[in-house]
């Protein structure tokens, strides 16, 4: 399948799914969404330790973010 | 400020923290609503983040990974953080070559140095041996009331591999902060300088009965690098772009998308990594007329991208659930699916178990292959026996435990198991290796401790004990 065609398929799913079900979210009731537990990436280092092992013994990279370093890993 | 808390029965008792805690809904990265400058009244904390990593894969790499994270507020939701990291890695790698009936042995490119494996075992180099330290530093700026920008940098060294890195991240809030737009670019300029010389591609490896002409010197400067300096090597270049939606989906839900796309350019070999060469005769022996083991080639240029989706839910116990798949694919033909699972339960009294399942799937390069036949070498453009660019599964199963105190710091402890297996190429398995398994199958374990808090506990804790003394 064209990639451009896979990536607006999935986007229009997501977007599609998610307009659903969208609620206006006020700022004062964002108490739960502020939790350290409800962050997309909830602990930094385990994020990191997890990439830096996978990225040494497979041949996909990143998705989350950009940047991060390089490494010589065998 | 008025609160519209759902009469939900369960969450009523929780209404107190709530209103307490909303100083701190304030302040997360997806509220960035104007507030008062509270550097002006006191100086911010160091928030600090450690953690001991120790990965160990049966009879091969070892790992012990040391972290060290400081991050502080040093205006209004302005931030700096440093990242200090530690590697030490000892063990044994897969080489490439495939096992035989026979004892092999295996010497560095510059001859000085050689490792055998006995017959029947997948050939592991296990001189394998380094230590990489890597400093990074970040600051995140607000640039408008719905503009944040974070700017990155990143440097890494080990004995034959450094890294030099810069990142920028933009991300914009639209639609009363229920949407943010992301934009990301990175730029890394790195170099290889392979211990024991750097070997061409498809040249053959010596062995002792064929040892071949010791290298020229300056051999490495042919295709003009610098090899001289701190900063010296065989160049490998890698840019990276992404743009995301991050959306709130309700009070309990959150949800991204990520489109990424990355080009890495240079030297992408890997120079320990070879191929078995066969007798062409049908028999899979390796061949007697020449050194049956070539250098790996790949490709000077890859363009990988991948989607990535992720959703993090609360339920109405309080327990979360994180999860998120990526799929990926890039030039070399490699694509993948990634689906990783965490269910953070919380068992009461500030205690959580997070039980974690990954799955990855891989499908191999296109220049993917375990062995080659005698001439092969001679009229393929490319070719990699290594495990990474083949077709296999990883699984990951782990258990995280962690415990968060009043004060906001927090230890935690977690064990994964993780089992890579990989199929045999049947038009690779020729002869008497049909029956083998060409795939160096690998499980490995991950012990990681962590502990989380800031400068401002630390010294209450300080102040306290001296008191009491």
């Amino acid at each position: 399948m064209n990639i451009s065609l896979r990536f607006c398929i999935f986007f229009i799913v997501f977007y599609g799914l998610a307009a659903c079900s969208l609620e206006p979210v006020e700022p004062w009731d964002r108490d739960i969404l502020a939790q350290k537990k409800m962050q997309l990436i909830p602990d930094t280092l385990e994020n990191y330790a997890d990439e830096h092992i996978y990225f040494s013994k497979e041949a996909s990279v990143g998705g989350q973010g950009v940047g991060g370093g390089g490494c010589g890993c065998n | 400020m008025s609160k519209n808390i759902p009469p939900n029965t369960h969450r009523h008792k929780n209404v107190k923290r709530i209103r307490e805690s909303l100083a701190l809904a304030t302040c997360s990265l997806l509220v960035t609503s104007p507030q008062p400058s509270m550097a002006e009244e006191y100086q911010a904390p160091w928030e600090i983040d450690s953690s001991l990593l120790i990965y160990s894969e049966r009879d091969r790499v070892s790992a012990f990974k040391p972290v060290l994270a400081l991050r502080k507020e040093i205006g209004d939701d302005e931030f700096i953080g440093f990242r200090f990291v530690a590697d030490v890695l000892t063990g044994a790698s897969p080489n490439g070559a495939v096992p035989t009936d026979t004892a092999q042995t295996f010497t560095s490119p510059s001859g000085e140095s050689s490792y055998t494996t006995p017959a029947n075992e997948i050939p592991l180099d296990d001189s394998f041996e380094d230590f990489r330290l890597a400093i990074s530093a970040d600051w995140e700026k607000p640039l408008t009331d719905t503009l944040k920008g974070v700017f990155g940098f990143n440097f890494s060294i080990e004995t034959d591999y450094t890294s030099i890195g810069l990142s920028s991240t933009f991300s914009k809030d639209l639609n009363q902060k229920q949407t943010t737009l992301t934009m990301g670019a990175s730029v890394n300029f790195d170099k290889v300088n392979p211990q024991g010389g750097k070997p061409e591609g498809f040249t053959t490896m010596p062995t002792p009965l064929f040892p071949g002409p010791p290298p020229p010197p300056g051999e490495d400067d042919e295709d003009g690098d610098d090899d001289d300096g701190f900063f010296k090597g065989e160049s490998k270049n890698v840019g990276e772009l992404l743009i995301g939606v991050t959306q709130i989906i309700n009070r309990f839900t959150l949800t991204q998308v990520n489109y990424s796309i990355g080009n890495s350019s240079g030297y992408l070999n890997d120079p320990y990594k070879i191929l078995s060469v066969l007798e062409n005769d049908g028999s899979g022996d390796l061949r007697t007329g020449d050194s049956p083991y070539v250098y790996e080639k790949r490709p000077s240029n890859r363009t990988y991208q991948s989607i990535f989706w992720k959703g993090v839910h609360q339920l109405a116990n309080e327990d979360v659930i994180n999860i998120s798949y990526r799929y990926f694919w890039d030039d070399w033909d490699i694509t993948s699916h990634t689906v990783d699972l965490r269910y953070r339960w919380e068992i009461g009294g500030g205690h959580y178990l997070q039980p974690h399942v990954r799955y990855y799937q891989q499908n191999a390069a296109s220049f993917y292959r375990q062995t080659l036949i005698d001439g092969e070498e001679l009229t393929l453009d490319y070719a990699s026996a290594d495990y990474r660019l083949g077709n296999f599964t990883t699984q990951t199963l782990g258990l995280k435990y962690g415990i968060y105190f009043d004060n906001g710091a927090e230890i935690n402890f977690r064990v994964e198991t993780m089992r890579q297996r990989g199929e045999t190429e049947s038009s690779d398995a020729i002869g008497k290796l049909q029956n083998v398994n060409l795939y160096p199958d690998m499980d490995a374990s991950i012990i990681q401790a962590g502990i989380s808090l800031d400068t401002d506990i630390i010294s209450k804790f300080l102040n306290k004990a001296f008191r009491n003394n």
